[in-house]
């Protein structure tokens, strides 16, 4: 194993994922719900009730967090995959996967973690070592 | 109306917490997951901080009935480790793998206006509604 100490972003990070557990403390403190956002977009587009309207309230917040972000920091390149056959595939996948498992990174990750969930955490290491292994074959395939 | 304020307010910390922390940028991601190449540990240190902020107010939450505005205690009461868990994380993490995408980060690129954001937005979108469908089957 090497270290890729040029990309390395120790601050950076550390202070990115005090702000994201922050935003998943402030809206369980207040308004009593959960920060996992495969359920809240799930559940903002398919279950019609009005528990949608602070889901779509939410999402609408993390739309616009870009244009916030780049009046406070330089402007850095963000490059996506440009192969769409292979952006859909795992778009699908996620979208199947999230809504079969209850959970993502942050729903699983960051909260359920925090809960000191067994049921989470399970989940934490079955998505982590899928995405490694994964990330393994596309490269060396 | 205070509470979709609220909610607003931490759908934009989260969506900057993951600019800041390098979590919306999917080449950062695969950095991280690729642990046999060059290995960028950084994502670590953003599970480390999102739980050190997090911890302390998911526990005294589980043990409350109403949150501080008076609204009801939503945790999620499962502990059962089951097929669809298992299945349903393994799935996911493949598709995470593959582009260095997960939800969160998925719409914040698209708030970035990235175009290539579009195909896996709907694409999730897609995969959620198979998902619906495939349930109210059963």
């Amino acid at each position: 194993m090497q270290i890729n100490w040029n990309e390395f972003s120790p601050i950076a990070s550390f202070a990115g994922g005090l702000l994201i557990g922050l935003s998943a403390a402030l809206l369980l403190l207040l308004n009593g719900r959960v920060a996992g956002i495969s359920g809240i977009i799930r559940q903002a587009i398919f279950a019609s009730n009005k528990e949608m309207t602070w889901r779509l309230s939410f999402i609408l917040g993390m739309l616009i967090s870009p244009s916030i972000y780049f009046v406070l920091f330089p402007y850095a390149p963000i490059q996506i995959h440009d192969n769409v056959t292979l952006l859909m595939i795992a778009g699908v996948l996620v979208g199947y996967g999230t809504s079969m498992g209850a959970g993502c990174t942050s729903g699983h990750g960051i909260c359920g973690l925090s809960r000191l969930s067994l049921r989470s955490l399970t989940a934490v290491v079955l998505f982590m070592s899928a995405a490694v292994l994964t990330t393994f074959l596309v490269k060396h395939f | 109306m205070l509470m979709l304020i609220i909610s607003l307010f931490c759908g934009l910390i989260f969506g900057l917490g993951l600019l800041i922390s390098g979590m919306a940028n999917p080449q950062k991601v695969l950095g991280f997951l690729d642990i046999t190449g060059l290995w960028d540990p950084s994502l670590i240190l953003v599970m480390a901080g999102a739980i050190l902020a997090a911890l302390l107010p998911f526990q005294w939450a589980k043990n409350q009935s109403r949150s501080l505005l008076g609204q009801t205690m939503q945790l999620p009461d499962k502990t059962q480790i089951d097929r669809p868990l298992i299945v349903g994380s393994l799935l996911f993490g493949i598709g995470w793998g593959l582009a260095g995408i997960c939800p969160g980060p998925a719409i914040v690129l698209l708030g970035l206006k990235q175009i290539n954001a579009i195909y896996f937005v709907l694409a999730m979108l897609a995969g959620m509604w198979i998902f619906q469908i495939l349930q109210k089957r059963k």
